[in-house]
């Protein structure tokens, strides 16, 4: 048994949410997709017996190129993060009506199939398909199923595309360049090339503008609010939850290790470039009247932080940034979730237009409360547990860098508690606000239980990620 | 056993806000109250089993349950540490936590979400034991945030008015600038020591031949910031008077008896760190000093009775950051406790004169009261004798010592700490006459309905108000129990031994003379002249700047609020605009080198020619030129 049961469960169901037709799609589309979850948590216990879940096959003879996985507890951990929040993101979406519902949900699985790919891609040319495969989902995606006037939708998502294709050209001009000194993209031959710094610091620029878009980190984040706030709610979810983790990751995949001189080189200013995106997003996110921009700008900031633990390049840096990766992931997508549940019963997602919601809903207020205080990073949910680590790793770097970073810790109480206050407290609002149904309660009650039961013990995950991320710095400090 | 104990002191408070939460609204209100109530006494029980416990064998209680976070330097448990300290803060915080709840029963009757706030007392009862009784800063900072978190929840307990949720949200972000510091306190340690956990730190410091004292310093003055958050010091103090908004019963157990004294604990916890940079304990000492005087000044003219015993919460926390400052640990903690006992007295009182009042808490419409409320009015005589330093009362013993150990440090300290007693003596009894005494000068529909509060309002003033009187015994001059229970947790100080030397008697009748001549001045204002303070618009002069809180609100808008905003808005509308025009500029030079490019393309064989010609020159040229 191997991970690439996963891709071929999620790629099936792809095709058979499509056949099934509208009405049954989603029903299907969650069926496949708790059917990958299933799976990947029975081939995480065979990972864990000692057992070899890798896959690797000759795919191309000329040029030289594999079809090889690599699952090792880094990217079992990111497999797991898609394959868990997939089948929540499908089940939040059953209280809205899709036209071509088939379609949709079709894309979604197609797309989390490209996710899952680009985690455990362990061959460049592979690991760049996949990569510009799942670009092509969410395209459709937002700009099909969005909100918002439609020719300005079309601007952002389009622009949006052109932009993350663009910066992923340079990815690919470093893979054909790594490829004429390798002779092969085998990521196990990639990390034992000897490049020259000259080589390294443009291999690493290619790659660097590539995952900078996509993660992104500031200046190249302008597509995102626009594209947050016009795609559709399970399109900003599977963005925010799990697509810019792919950037994240392959910084500590293929980025770091690649060009490690180049890394150590400069890390201050990629570190900096980080830290400045924690406090750039978080005083954006300060004077925002949409909902969802805001929290896309609070994305923002905390990818930041993301990106610069990863760039550290300690062990409690990268630890921190796939902790982070993980309870990000799901505390966005549970905030998100929330806008959609606001929007649902008063169809705005302006802040100005809302409050006096709390009266009316003691079950949501709740909820929400307990995803703003996690999102906060609240001790004794997950998001301590990384940001507490990522602070740490800045720290050992410079004191300054775990202060500015630190900001987030009082900037993100600020906006978030702000926005909470003008959403949810003052006098009850004219309009009436239905509490919570049961399906929307399960979505969010499975993602409080998860950022509090890692957020008290996060040893599990911790266990797993730890030896892959010390190989790889073993490799990041090879010379 | 003791585990299993430990675990259910700590655990029994959230099961009470488990059970509030979920089925709370179902159980009815006297249900709630009683479920909330039970819960903490019986963590009160347990407390006091653990200190006989301490009280014979003299060794602490480690637990450790599970491990928690993997640094790549250290590993932190989460563990328990029951000792002296933990159990002595243990003690007043559910011993008075649970009268606080009994009273709450009564007094958030009439709300329709008294679930709620006992849901969140609880909750609050439970981060407040997580703090103290943490084995590592880790733990303890569970309990920090969480309890400010309660802080947050309970302020905004009444979330439709707006600036009651304006309150809450600076408290919470107040404390969170603290904690920034307390975080950054903690990298320090983890860096230095490899460890986070009390007891290994202690060992660690204590064995360390080499201390980085630059580091050191640093890390104590940024675990000191945390402490200025949640002990509403200089600068950090504003969000408490604001924090008032919140029920009575909160202002109480939180804002005055239990969590503010939570920087207190932190500091005389790592006692043994702050021991080494004498440079921060001044710090620490002139802002306690400085806090206490300026919270004092403008406790004077502060109207609103909640209010005045607000500033005076923060002018007594100065003092005990006073005495840690001067290394004097025992005093500050004795000087928690005895202010535990009269402030939250002070606090319940006032609040059952609010209730009697249907909600009013200027002090210019109240008046008159002794004789209809004769209990709060009794209680909160008592407790503002103490808190006035008359002898024999409980603050008399330990203000006493604060000043004696700040004597003994610097002289201005001790004048700047003495002026605030005095100042203390005169704006508590400025409250007891224009509450108490004279005639009503509220409505008559109020005067009508004036009434003493129901028992369960008055017992927990009667029996705080007969610890206020007697507390001062735990730690008498000459002969102190407390100094000789705390002695395993903390330093010996030469200080610390109180002989009772002639300089003592002096300071002392100073004392006692200031305190005395704060209450004359205040008789002779408020009762004998029955002078009645203006109308906020009629307040001129310094006492405009003092009853303006010296505009120190107003500062902070326009220093801090104010221009993150503006460059918030300035980021929103033109940086963000700026950086997306240049990626679009780019899109629109590639459209507009592709329009010129494509005109090449224009079919004419001439041009064609011509170029390919140019091309060859220049490739032969090129050749030749290379060889």
């Amino acid at each position: 048994m191997n991970v690439t049961l996963i891709l071929i469960l999620l790629l099936v169901g792809s095709f058979a949410t499509y056949l099934a037709g509208d009405k049954l799609a989603s029903k299907v589309a969650l069926f496949f997709s708790v059917l990958a979850l299933g799976s990947s948590i029975v081939l995480l216990n065979h990972f864990n017996a000692g057992e070899n879940i890798s896959f690797i096959s000759q795919w191309i003879t000329q040029p030289n190129i594999s079809f090889a996985l690599k699952a090792d507890g880094l990217s079992l951990a990111m497999l797991l993060l898609t394959t868990v929040l997939t089948p929540l993101i499908i089940f939040s979406s059953f209280g809205n009506e899709y036209k071509n519902s088939k379609s949709f949900y079709a894309l979604i699985l197609f797309m989390a199939f490209a996710m899952v790919g680009t985690f455990l891609a362990a061959d460049g040319l592979l690991y760049y398909i996949f990569w510009e495969l799942a670009l092509i989902p969410i395209y459709f995606i937002a700009l099909l199923w969005g909100n918002g006037d439609a020719e300005d939708r079309k601007k952002a998502v389009v622009k949006f595309f052109i932009y993350t294709l663009a910066g992923s050209l340079f990815m690919l001009v470093g893979f054909v360049y790594l490829y004429q000194k390798a002779g092969s993209l085998l990521l196990d031959d990639l990390y034992k090339l000897q490049l020259s710094d000259a080589e390294q610091l443009w291999i690493f620029l290619g790659f660097f503008l590539a995952y900078a878009i996509k993660i992104p980190i500031i200046p190249f984040h302008t597509w995102q609010a626009k594209v947050y706030q016009k795609a559709p709610t399970v399109g900003t979810m599977l963005l925010s939850g799990i697509m810019l983790k792919m950037g994240l990751y392959s910084i500590i995949r293929w980025q770091l290790p690649i060009a490690p001189l180049a890394a150590k080189q400069y890390l201050f200013i990629f570190v900096g470039l980080g830290i400045a995106g924690v406090v750039y997003g978080s005083i954006v996110a300060l004077r925002q009247k949409d909902l969802k921009k805001l929290l896309a700008y609070s994305s923002l900031a905390h990818v930041g932080l993301i990106a610069a633990a990863t760039y550290t390049l300690t062990l409690d840096g990268l630890r921190g940034a796939v902790l982070q990766m993980i309870a990000h992931g799901f505390v966005v997508v549970g905030l998100f979730f929330a806008a959609e549940i606001i929007f649902r019963r008063y169809e705005t997602r302006i802040i100005a237009e809302m409050g006096g919601i709390r009266t009316q809903s003691p079950k949501f207020t709740s909820m929400f409360m307990i995803l703003v205080l996690a999102s906060v990073a609240l001790p004794s949910t997950f998001n301590f547990i990384g940001e507490f680590t990522v602070l740490y790793s800045l720290f050992q770097i410079n004191i300054w860098f775990a202060i500015l970073g630190g900001t987030t810790i009082i900037l993100g109480a600020y906006y978030m508690l702000k926005m909470f206050q003008h959403v949810m407290l003052g006098e009850t609002n004219k309009k009436v606000f239905a509490d919570v149904t049961i399906s929307e309660a399960l979505s969010m009650i499975i993602i409080i239980v998860v950022l509090f039961f890692f957020g008290m013990y996060p040893k599990p995950i911790t266990d797993l990620i730890t030896p892959s991320l010390e190989n790889i710095l073993t490799i990041i400090n090879r010379n | 056993m003791d585990t299993n104990l430990a675990l259910v002191l700590l655990l029994t408070p959230l099961l009470g806000f488990l059970i509030n939460v979920f089925f709370g609204k179902q159980l009815g209100k006297s249900v709630s109250g009683t479920i909330g109530t039970f819960t903490v006494a019986i963590s009160f029980v347990v407390s006091i089993y653990f200190f006989l416990q301490i009280n014979q064998t003299k060794q602490p209680v480690t637990i450790h349950i599970f491990d928690w976070i993997t640094i790549s330097n250290f590993n932190v448990g989460f563990g328990l540490l029951l000792d002296q300290l933990s159990i002595l803060w243990l003690l007043f915080v559910t011993g008075i936590g649970s009268l606080i709840h009994l009273y709450s029963i009564s007094y958030m009757h009439d709300d329709e979400n008294m679930h709620k706030f006992f849901a969140y007392l609880n909750l609050f009862v439970f981060f407040m034991i997580t703090l103290v009784i943490g084995s590592n800063l880790l733990v303890m900072f569970i309990g920090w945030e969480g309890v400010g978190l309660c802080s947050y929840l309970l302020i905004g307990f009444w979330h439709k008015n707006q600036e009651y949720n304006d309150a809450a949200k600076k408290a919470f972000i107040m404390n969170r600038i603290g904690d920034l510091g307390l975080l950054i306190g903690i990298f320090i340690l983890g860096v230095l020591f490899s460890t986070v956990d009390f007891t290994t730190l202690k060992t660690s410091i204590e064995t360390t031949t080499t201390i980085n004292s630059y580091w050191i310093g640093t890390a104590a003055f940024a675990l000191f910031i945390g402490a200025c958050g949640k002990s509403a010091q200089i600068p950090l103090y504003t969000w408490l008077p604001d924090a008032m908004a919140g029920p009575t019963p909160v202002s109480a157990l939180i804002h005055a008896a239990t969590m503010v004294t939570a920087g207190i604990f932190m500091v005389s916890r790592l006692n043994f760190l702050f021991d080494l940079v004498p440079n921060i304990q001044n710090i620490i000492a002139v802002v306690g000093a400085i806090t206490a005087l300026v919270a004092a000044t403008i406790g004077l003219v502060q109207n609103d009775i909640k209010k005045v015993l607000a500033y005076s919460t923060v002018s007594q926390l100065g003092l005990m950051f006073l005495a840690l400052g001067v290394g004097a640990y025992e005093v500050a903690i004795f000087h928690v406790i005895t202010h535990a006992f009269f402030k939250a007295c002070l606090f319940l009182g006032s609040g059952s004169v609010i209730h009697a009042l249907h909600g009013e808490q200027d002090m210019r419409k109240m008046g008159g009261l002794k004789k209809v409320m004769p209990i709060t009015y009794l209680t909160m005589l008592v407790s503002s004798l103490a808190i006035s330093g008359v002898p024999l009362f409980s603050g008399f013993f330990s203000k006493d010592e604060i000043l004696l150990v700040a004597f003994e440090h610097s002289i201005p300290l001790w004048i700047i700490a003495s002026i605030a007693s005095i100042m203390t003596a005169f704006y508590m009894f400025r409250l007891m006459f224009l509450t108490f005494f004279n005639t009503f000068r509220g409505t008559e529909e109020q005067k009508h309905h004036l009434h003493e509060s129901p028992s369960l309002i008055t017992f927990p003033l009667i029996v705080l108000a007969i610890l206020a009187t007697f507390g001062g015994l735990i730690s008498l001059p000459g002969h102190s129990w407390l100094n000789d229970y705390l002695t395993p947790v903390l330093p010996k100080l030469a200080a610390a031994e109180h002989h009772l030397d002639t300089t003592a008697y002096i300071l002392m009748t100073i004392a006692v003379i200031g305190g005395i001549v704060g209450i004359v001045l205040a008789y002779v204002k408020y009762n004998k002249r029955n002078t009645v303070p203006v109308s906020d618009e009629a307040i001129i002069g310094f006492s405009k700047v003092l009853y303006n809180k010296y505009y120190v609100d107003e500062a902070y808008t326009v220093l801090f609020v104010n221009p993150i905003n503006a460059l918030s808005r300035f980021f929103r509308d033109y940086i963000e605009t700026f950086i997306s025009s240049l990626i679009f500029g780019l899109g629109k030079v590639t459209i507009a080198l592709s329009a010129q490019g494509r005109k090449v393309h224009n079919g004419s064989i001439g041009l064609y020619l011509f170029v390919f010609v140019i091309g060859i020159c220049a490739i032969i040229s090129y050749l030749f030129l290379a060889q």
